[in-house]
């Protein structure tokens, strides 16, 4: 009874993993990334950005979240910090090609909606879609 | 007559630094997020960072293991004999480990949450957890009686390990990286049920001890603890979705994981329910010193599931996510629940409630100091976690400076409190790193009648 119950649960486990690879989208439909915003995404990983910075809430709390930065703050603003750092954030002596490739990636996940969940989508009962 | 082998020793002492590690590193952290300026010329916090979480993550799944080795022989087999899988494991382990700290010192980062080294190491821990898996699954096989319920919980933990394990490393795969809210959501399930597979591993290794000292193997048999299993198991598969409440996917999935995650208010409404059979085995146990620090655990998991209940209602969720209330939750729960299980797990592998009054008055002065200073930590974050929340929604057009200013206020408080609970925490690594070195510490506590009776074998 017991191997019964364990087994059931992780068939329906397994089933919700697939329902989630196969049908969590892009409700804006964003491309796929170019080598460039690949690129991007790369330096992103190989500095360590997610260590002070947030994508949709998730990630360290040393710096801002930059899920919006590219719609917030445009492109001018965010290369004079990735370019020069500022006093709490290192200079990370990236050239102009990595620094466009790191803002093309952050421009492309601002792509996918906004990090700020608006308050008449969440309710006591749960979250609604609109 | 029987004997452990000497490695079993060495990869729990090998925990043990991993655990000083997390918390001097964890304390270096904080003050580079304090003075940025002054750490960023030659320790920052990016740096610092992932030594901090690596080393506090391994130590929690190293210690889990560390304690199933043991007692897996005892469950299992009755021989208390090492074997070349075992060898292999722990080599490969350590090994891993190792290279993953050395590639941080030399700034080689792979940029994932909590997992921040090069991917490619992820191939040798793979490798390593398929060599335990193979080593306790084999013993597992050569016992034919009936498996107690901590023999489930460590097999589905150290089962799920593997799974979320490959199923955090599926971004190597680029279909996996075709759109950045499937890959952030696939990331946040992996990281949301690791969490629940090396708490099954705990929780069995708290449920063998209380089997244990209490001398009851009823409360391991019972339907009602095979209930709350199940209910930990389906929490562990399909409630890691509070974690991405606000990424704008489906909402199928967030109120999957908003319903699953109410479900623990019955496993909060047993432990209130349990609250004066616990005191009254209080009264009866507490002398034991591994007994306490699984009581510890209890009412952090109390407070830790609180915390957690509400964090998942959304309306809550949505000031919480993205603010150090986040933290706290992660604190209390690996060191209030995690650490103190473990570390009352390893009292008892070296049998410290047999060692001379002076140990365990020492032992016992650092538990009620960490006990203490955890309270004022974690009170702290969750403050500073109120301050960032109400600041960030509730104030329009206000910067990320400005809503940091009360918040790194906070953060002080923290790493004052914090310096606290590391010197409690190291005492205690100290001083059980140095009985594990000891000839004739560790003892096979035999159930006779009594539970203070135990039988000694040699090294």
């Amino acid at each position: 009874m017991l191997v019964k119950i364990w087994v059931s649960l992780f068939l329906a486990f397994a089933v919700y993993s697939w329902l989630v690879y196969m049908h969590t989208e892009d409700r804006n439909n964003v491309p796929p990334p170019d080598r460039h915003i690949q690129a991007g995404w790369q330096l992103w990983q190989d500095k360590n950005c997610q260590s002070c910075h947030q994508l949709y809430g998730l990630g360290g709390y040393m710096g801002p979240d930059l899920t919006n930065v590219y719609s917030d703050k445009g492109a001018k603003y965010m290369q004079t910090f990735i370019k020069y750092g500022t006093g709490k954030m290192p200079d990370f002596h990236l050239n102009d090609s990595e620094t466009q490739s790191l803002i093309s990636f952050l421009a492309w996940i601002d792509k996918s909606g906004k990090s700020k969940i608006p308050a008449s989508v969440v309710h006591w009962w749960g979250i609604s879609s609109k | 007559m029987n004997e452990y082998p000497i490695y079993y020793k060495r990869f729990l002492q090998f925990a043990l630094g991993l655990l000083a590690i997390a918390l001097v590193l964890g304390l270096l952290s904080a003050a580079a997020f304090s003075y940025p300026e002054t750490f960023n010329k030659f320790l920052p916090f990016y740096q610092l960072r992932p030594f901090h979480t690596s080393a506090a993550l391994f130590w929690i799944i190293t210690a889990s293991a560390g304690c199933i080795l043991f007692y897996k022989n005892d469950v299992f087999t009755g021989i208390y004999v090492g074997n070349t899988s075992e060898k292999l494991f722990i080599m490969l382990w350590i090994g891993s480990i190792l290279t993953i700290f050395c590639c941080y010192a030399f700034k080689k980062f792979g940029g994932r949450e909590y997992w921040e080294f090069p991917p490619v190491l992820s191939i040798a821990l793979l490798a390593s957890w398929l060599v335990f898996m193979y080593s306790y699954f084999a013993s597992w096989r050569i016992s034919k009686n009936k498996k107690p319920l901590y023999v489930w919980m460590w097999s589905t933990g150290i089962f799920f390990f593997l799974i979320t394990f490959v199923e955090q490393n599926l971004w190597l795969i680029p279909w996996f990286r075709s759109s950045f809210l499937k890959e952030i959501t696939i990331q946040w399930k992996a990281n949301g049920s690791m969490v629940g597979a090396w708490n099954q591993m705990i929780y069995g290794t708290a449920l063998f001890l209380m089997v244990k000292i209490s001398g009851d193997g009823t409360i391991a048999e019972n339907k009602k603890a095979f209930f709350f299993y199940f209910l930990g198991l389906t929490n562990l598969m399909f409630n890691w979705g509070h974690h991405i409440y606000n990424v704008p996917n489906g909402s199928w999935i967030r109120n999957t994981a908003y319903a699953i995650s109410m479900t623990e208010l019955l496993i909060f409404i047993n432990i209130i329910a349990g609250f004066k059979r616990k005191l009254d085995e209080q009264k009866r146990l507490k002398h034991i010193i591994p007994y306490r620090f699984l009581v510890a655990a209890e009412y952090w998991a109390f407070a830790n599931l609180l915390l957690a209940l509400l964090m998942s209602v959304p309306v809550v969720n949505r000031y919480t996510h993205g603010t150090h209330i986040t933290v706290a939750h992660a604190m209390i729960s690996t060191i209030g629940i995690n650490t103190m299980i473990l570390l009352g797990s390893i009292g008892y592998i070296i049998n410290i409630d047999t060692k001379n009054q002076k140990i365990k008055n020492f032992i016992n002065k650092a538990y009620w100091h960490a006990q203490v200073s955890l309270a004022a930590f974690g009170s702290s974050l969750v403050i500073a976690g109120i301050i960032k929340a109400y600041r960030t929604v509730a104030i329009e057009n206000i910067t990320f400076q400005e809503v940091m200013q009360p918040v790194v206020v906070m953060i002080k408080i923290f790493l004052l409190t914090g310096i606290w609970l590391a010197i409690s925490l190291i005492s205690i690594v100290v001083c059980y790193f140095r009985l594990l070195n000891n000839k004739r510490t560790i003892k096979i506590w035999k159930e006779v009648n009594t539970v203070m009776l135990v039988e000694e074998y040699d090294f």
